[in-house]
């Protein structure tokens, strides 16, 4: 006689945790659907002004680039290298105090999480405004929320890293006396280097893109050529910006996935 | 070797580690080392032994406190561990060289830099930064790593060597402290037989050099009885054993680890 | 002791390839500052305007709650809108896109796509949604939709070029039509990923759904200009609070999702 064998993929509390989840979602999205306002005749006038601006789109006027493009290009690139390397300074001491292995004061870890929480919680947009009310409009307003930005970002992935780091070589240097600079020095940046220049990278490529459009807020960069074009309505020239972000944004990723492979 | 109290003489002293009623529980009532009692004057190579979870780790690593044992005193070359903190501390421990199981390298440093870790106790953190040890360090780093046969590996990344070599790195660092005491945790368990054999002697060799006590933890007891002036037998977190080799019969192993299947 | 004269020998290579990227750092940055005409009093002239700009921000005044909360709402419906729509649009566009499954008259349009999604950053799209669709929600929805379609088909399509074909090759052997494939040697493998990916995205939509109002797709973003631009700031202040807490939340959540279906 067979047994009878009982096997579920799931134990019922998993299936219930699942189940909570996808019913959540779908109550999520129907409540969202009824209580958002959309505007039917903007819907149904929709293809129409997409064609309407395709059409003004074309063709692309590339004599604008000389004169206002081409300036600007560079400093976008300018802000986002130079945001970065700002970031750079600013998140390692902050990662620094997030990771639990090195920094046993929960007071200090909790207040460093949430300076990173902070600061990838409010969008890049949001800071270049911040910071045009503080600085003024132009470059110096882009780059400090460029950096201030990129803080939380490259300060979790670091926390993260370090925290995952071989406990044995810190063991042996405990061991042997050493003062906790030195520690820090010998023991954890040996093993968190490859992925602290992978980080870099990764958000220096992010921050092109985020330093072409904080422009339209005034803080500098490319985004000023577009925000000017938008509101004189040449969307010839709009065209013609936006290929040059496509580019700049391509270029970069390539130079970054060449680095990459070099490097890391 | 019985216990020969030598405190009223100085040089006795610095060669030293008393070891007094050491107690250690991670958890409350649940004592893993139940009172830890010996003591170790002038060179000699003393072999623990015992089961696994029996307390071998915990004790080498309460005496330079990298655990902090609940109670009992601790005295190595003159010092009370258990009365010292911070920077003194670390003073302490940088008199101590351990030798771990697993190594605990920096991986992605040079042999040299590796063995000059051992050196940072005393050496200021901006020195250890930009690497301008001084030259004798340098050279002590040159001959310790010719002495233990890696001449050739100076500049190799540490995880480029085999486990036999990178032991030897490992005790290389351990000397290069001038220990007072030289302790190694299972130093030979992650390697082969021949290459055990190997780093047995020159633990054995550095330790008649620099005339000093070796502690050792170890679970081979051929081993132990091979190399061993005196072997300390540990079983549920008390000694149950002290004395030579000779002296180490059938009983006593049956003792300290239970059951007879395993004696030859 | 040897003989032997120990020390000719130069234990630390410099590293020149180190030294020379700090050193480039070092020389782009000082170049970088004057390019961009950073200096000195324009920075210490901020951090007094900053100084001051602070204390105007605080306390925060929540008093148009209901304004702040109608716009949070908003904010939330147009991310999980988004998030749901975006998800499901790019299931078969990161399939059409993986190289080791589809033909290159298939993938490379796909790929395309995925590209263009990438490359441009939401606010761009919302400007030119607002431009077709008009300003509101509307506008939000479909520039989060093309965003997270960039973000998840991408990594969806590196899963699936990660995957081992074995499964597929059984499969085929034995005669299943291509979507059964699909389902039984394929999604196993990269469901897990594709589930990360999706929580991933709703919180990355969480956070833009907060800023793509700025340009009138909707969204708490709008509040949050009008008020900057009025001065409003204490109000200014609230807004932000409600959005970091918002996203804080929508974290958490995020982390607990992903927790149950990593079991």
């Amino acid at each position: 006689m067979t047994k009878q064998y009982e096997w579920e993929r799931f134990t019922p509390a998993q299936r219930m945790g699942r189940f909570i989840i996808y019913l959540g979602a779908v109550m999520a999205l129907v409540l969202s659907l009824r209580t958002v306002e959309v505007i039917p005749e903007f819907l149904y006038d929709a293809p129409e002004q997409i064609v309407d601006l395709f059409t003004r789109m074309w063709p692309v006027d590339t004599a604008y680039y000389a004169e206002g493009v081409h300036s600007a290009l560079i400093e976008t690139l300018n802000i986002a290298s130079l945001g970065t390397v700002l970031a750079l300074f600013m998140a390692f001491p902050v990662g620094l105090m997030a990771a639990n292995n090195i920094t046993k004061i929960p007071v200090l870890n909790w207040f460093a999480k949430f300076i990173l929480v902070s600061s990838r919680s409010v969008n890049s947009l949001v800071w270049a405004i911040l910071f045009v009310a503080i600085f003024g409009p132009g470059a110096l307003a882009g780059t400090v929320a460029i950096g201030f930005r990129s803080i939380g970002f490259c300060g979790k992935l670091l926390a993260e890293a370090l925290e995952e780091c071989d406990p044995g070589p810190i063991e042996a240097l405990k061991a042997a006396g050493a003062p906790w600079p030195s520690i820090i020095l010998k023991g954890y940046w040996p093993q968190v280097a490859p992925a602290f220049w992978g980080i870099t990278l990764f958000r220096w490529d992010i921050n092109v893109r985020e330093s072409s459009v904080i422009g339209l807020v005034g803080a500098g960069g490319i985004g000023v050529a577009l925000d000017t074009s938008l509101n004189l309505f040449n969307w010839d020239q709009v065209s013609l910006i936006l290929l040059c972000i496509f580019a700049i944004v391509i270029a970069a990723e390539i130079f970054v996935t060449k680095v990459r492979e070099k490097i890391i | 070797m019985t216990n020969q109290n030598n405190n009223g003489n100085g040089e006795a002293t610095l060669r030293s580690l008393l070891i007094k009623d050491v107690v250690k529980e991670y958890v409350a009532g649940k004592p893993v080392l139940k009172g830890i009692s010996f003591d170790v004057i002038g060179r000699s190579t003393v072999a623990i032994i015992g089961p696994s979870g029996t307390g071998k780790s915990t004790l080498l690593r309460c005496i330079n406190r990298l655990i902090e044992p609940t109670a009992g005193e601790i005295v190595v070359a003159g010092h009370d561990m258990t009365k010292l903190s911070g920077k003194e501390l670390r003073k302490a421990r940088h008199y101590i060289g351990m030798v771990f199981q697993e190594f605990n390298l920096v991986e992605r440093l040079s042999v040299i830099e590796n063995v000059l870790c051992g050196k940072l106790g005393s050496t200021p953190v901006w020195r250890a930064w930009l690497r301008k040890y001084p030259q004798e360090d340098i050279n002590r780093a040159f001959e310790l790593i010719e002495k233990v046969g890696l001449g050739d590996f100076v500049t190799a990344r540490a995880d480029s060597l085999s486990g036999g070599q990178r032991q030897r790195v490992g005790i290389a660092r351990a000397v290069m402290q001038n220990p007072h005491v030289i302790m190694a945790d299972e130093p030979t368990s992650s390697l082969d037989p021949k290459t055990s054999v190997e780093i047995m002697e020159l633990l054995n060799e550095f330790s008649a050099v620099q005339d000093v006590p070796l502690l050792i933890n170890i679970h081979d007891v051929n081993l132990a009885k091979r190399f061993a002036d005196r072997i300390i037998g540990m079983s549920e977190g008390h000694v149950v054993f002290d004395g030579t080799p000779d002296e180490l019969q059938t009983s006593h192993l049956t003792e300290i680890y239970g059951g007879e299947d395993w004696l030859a | 002791m040897t003989a032997r004269s120990v020390n000719t020998r130069r234990p630390f290579k410099p590293n020149w390839l180190a030294r020379f990227g700090w050193l480039l750092i070092l020389v782009y940055a000082t170049y970088a500052i004057s390019a961009l005409d950073i200096s000195w009093p324009r920075f210490v002239a901020g951090l007094g305007n900053g100084a001051k700009f602070i204390g105007e921000l605080f306390p925060p005044n929540f008093e148009r709650w209901k304004l702040l909360v109608e716009n949070l709402l908003e904010t939330v419906e147009i991310a999980v809108i988004a998030s749901a729509f975006g998800v499901l649009f790019s299931l078969p566009i990161g399939l059409l896109a993986a190289r080791n499954l589809m033909p290159p008259w298939a993938s490379w349009p796909a790929r395309a796509v995925i590209c263009v999604c990438r490359s441009f950053h939401p606010v761009i799209f919302a400007i030119l949604f607002v431009k077709a669709v008009g300003f509101g929600p509307m506008a939000g929805i479909l520039t989060l939709i093309f965003a997270s379609i960039g973000f998840i088909g991408k990594l969806f399509a590196e899963a699936i070029e990660e995957i081992s074909l074995k499964p597929v090759e059984a499969c085929k052997a034995a005669g299943a039509p291509f979507m059964s494939v699909l389902i039984y040697a394929v999604m196993p493998q990269v469901l897990n990923r594709f589930i990360g990916f999706a929580t991933y995205q709703f919180d990355a939509n969480m956070r833009n759904s907060t800023m793509v109002g700025i340009v009138g797709a909707g969204g708490i973003g709008g509040t949050l200009f009008a008020a900057f631009q009025r001065y409003d700031y204490d109000f200014l202040c609230a807004i932000l609070l409600s959005i970091i807490g918002l996203i804080m939340i929508s974290e958490f959540l995020a982390v607990r999702i992903k927790r149950v279906f990593n079991d």
